[in-house]
């Protein structure tokens, strides 16, 4: 077997965070392979988006390693983190609202630099070569979701659906391997749904990328998910494909609540 | 409006203000040369300011320690030794301030250790107060202007204590006040036009967003203060030698609140907009000096009231707030495209320009 491939991008083992005296995520462990776009289900206050913030460093583990590309990443600072190749976005959006299209996707080339502040306060040559490479990166990135039309606009201006969409710009941006989506079809029509559904399997395609994702929609979950995992007061109840997920009864109890298991049952 | 001529227009203008500001030394009296030195060192602390405060977005309350700590310095470096035995008769001054000062010709020397001991000041009292936010930071940063004022008031054998120190040589021309006024300008604007300005504004609007794209906040926070902490240093030592005194009382948290006003009415996080707000500032003080006089208004005898003019500026700050919370030129700069489009009225996007960029080069 090609060893690439098979080998985890990303490993989480027994992951625990705690606020105080609640455990928002217990003994969390998974595997995910390159390549792969992977689900993360649950009811309201699972613990889903703690399992984002623990990757990404805004909250360290109480216990657990986290290892992304075979290298340590739990307790380092989100920036670093990013700096390794894990993106994100934000359930709710958390776009640089007074900032242009353009500059939020240039924020997140920023981490890349290697001109010093002297040389960009005194607009050597090197920064003026980088700050273009940056510019044409940008605005590049831009036109392949869509948004280079819009460059110039203030993001927070921007419709609903495309502020998302930039979230999404902007943190692949960063060039990552791995991208966190934390419900990518939150508040979106089922037009809007549809075009993210698309969107989300053109780009990890485009920039070979790994996905996991957090999303309520089933639709969405059940589209375009390969595997599923389903959490549950911080705890995994089950994992599989969505055909799996979906029979299984454990899911269907904490999910959609006994009353209507029964109604699916009748 | 064609990128090539900016720069080339950018240098006419600043040629014909050095004309002017050469005229102005030889030929404006005293007055108008101090009113308009005082617009100047307002510009070099404000636009300093802003870059914490507006394109950062850190509520810092502590630039007049800062200033405090650039103008004792330059007091120190160039009062002449003769006029330090003079003025420190409560303690002797401390070695080796006792024994050198540095000639007019090292003026240039003085400016640049006084924000460079500032800007270590910065480091020092970044590196506890960056961690926190908000609010905190700001009553954190009023602290330290405190601790300043109070060791400045104490430590006797440095800064001869509440009496000050006189007789400080008159090194401040407009042409050293201007000129720092309009590097200080460059700088910072340039700064926060950068990729390093775009990390400050993206901290600004969203920090916790920030930290997640890559950027490192406290190294951003760190750089934008060190580089307000330099040049607020710098002011200090500009206005120590414009006045030729320093005292505890220059630097009081009062200074802190004309820079805020200044910042506040210009629009927080243009850079430009403080610098013209700074100058609209040192010359309403000036003219304003009339509302402290008293007034004699037909029947109605008003007595003057010092201290009248602050009175007057808080209220427009407070109407500043409440209807034009914005300030002058809110995020915008003053920029050769902004006073054309108020000609031509026709923008072309980002998206555009780029686009025909790019048929050009294929």
């Amino acid at each position: 077997m090609e060893k690439g491939k098979n080998e985890a991008i990303l490993t989480m083992n027994h992951v625990t965070v705690v606020f105080g005296g609640l455990t928002a995520v217990n003994d969390f462990c998974i595997d995910i392979q390159r390549g792969e776009l992977v689900g993360l289900i649950g009811p309201n206050g699972a613990g889903k988006t703690t399992v984002f913030n623990a990757i990404t460093g805004q909250y360290i583990p109480a216990k657990g390693e986290i290892f992304f590309e075979g290298r340590e990443i739990t307790g380092l600072k989100p920036d670093r983190i990013t700096k390794y190749g894990i993106a994100r976005t934000f359930q709710n959006v958390r776009l640089f609202s007074e900032l242009s299209v353009l500059d939020n996707v240039l924020v997140s080339y920023h981490a890349r630099i290697k001109s010093s502040f002297w040389e960009a306060i005194f607009h050597t040559p090197r920064y003026l070569r980088e700050e273009r490479t940056f510019y044409n990166g940008g605005m590049e990135l831009l036109e392949r979701v869509g948004l280079a039309e819009m460059a110039g606009e203030t993001a927070g201006s921007l419709p609903y659906g495309q502020q998302r969409r930039l979230e999404i710009a902007r943190a692949l941006a960063t060039g990552p391997r791995l991208l966190l989506l934390d419900e990518p079809a939150a508040g979106m029509n089922p037009e809007e749904t549809r075009q993210l559904m698309d969107f989300i399997k053109r780009i990890r395609d485009e920039f070979g990328l790994t996905i996991l994702l957090i999303e309520h929609d089933m639709k969405v979950v059940m589209g375009i998910c390969e595997r599923i995992r389903v959490l549950d007061y911080g705890i995994s109840i089950a994992e599989g494909t969505p055909a799996e997920i979906q029979a299984n009864p454990r899911v269907i109890e904490a999910y959609l609540g006994e009353e209507e298991r029964e109604n699916a049952e009748a | 409006m064609k990128r090539e001529w900016r720069m080339p227009l950018t240098i006419l203008s600043i040629a014909i203000f050095a004309l002017f500001i050469w005229w102005a030394q030889n030929h404006l009296n005293a007055y108008y040369i101090r009113v308009l030195s005082t617009a100047a060192i307002y510009i070099v602390a404000a636009v300093a300011y802003n870059l914490i405060n507006g394109v950062t977005g850190q509520f810092s309350l502590g630039p007049n320690g800062f200033m405090a700590l650039g103008g004792f310095t330059v007091a120190l470096l160039v009062l002449p030794v003769s006029q330090k035995q003079i003025v420190y008769f409560l303690q002797p001054l401390i070695w080796p301030f006792n024994s050198f000062s540095l000639p007019q010709s090292l003026f240039i020397v003085a400016l640049l250790l006084a924000g460079i001991v500032a800007a270590i000041g910065g480091i020092i009292i970044g590196f506890p107060t960056l961690r926190l936010k908000g609010d905190y930071l700001a009553i954190a940063t009023f602290g330290f202007g405190e601790i300043i004022f109070v060791l400045a008031n104490n430590l006797i054998s440095i800064t001869n204590g509440a009496l000050g120190i006189k007789g400080i040589p008159e090194y401040s021309t407009l042409m050293w006040t201007w000129g720092w006024a309009i590097f200080s300008i460059i700088v910072v604007s340039n700064l926060a036009k950068s990729s390093y300005g775009r990390a400050m504004k993206a901290i600004r609007e969203d920090e916790i967003a920030a930290e997640a794209m890559g950027i490192n906040v406290f190294f951003h926070k760190m750089l934008a203060f060190t580089v307000s902490a330099f040049f607020a240093g710098v002011a200090g030592g500009l206005l120590a030698t414009l006045i030729t005194t320093v005292s505890p009382s220059l630097f009081m948290f009062t200074m802190t609140f004309n820079l805020l006003i200044i910042i506040v009415l210009g629009g927080l996080g243009s850079i430009t907009g403080s610098a013209i707000t700074a100058v609209l500032f040192a010359f309403l003080q000036e003219l304003l000096r009339t509302v402290e006089a008293p007034i004699q208004l037909g029947p109605i005898h008003l007595p003057g009231v010092a201290g009248m003019r602050m009175v007057v500026f808080s209220l427009l700050l407070i109407l500043a707030m409440l209807f034009y919370r914005r300030g002058l030129f809110g995020r915008k700069e003053l920029s050769w495209d902004l006073i054309l489009s108020i000609f031509e009225r026709k923008g072309e996007g980002v998206g555009t320009t780029w686009k025909k960029e790019k048929m050009k080069l294929s």
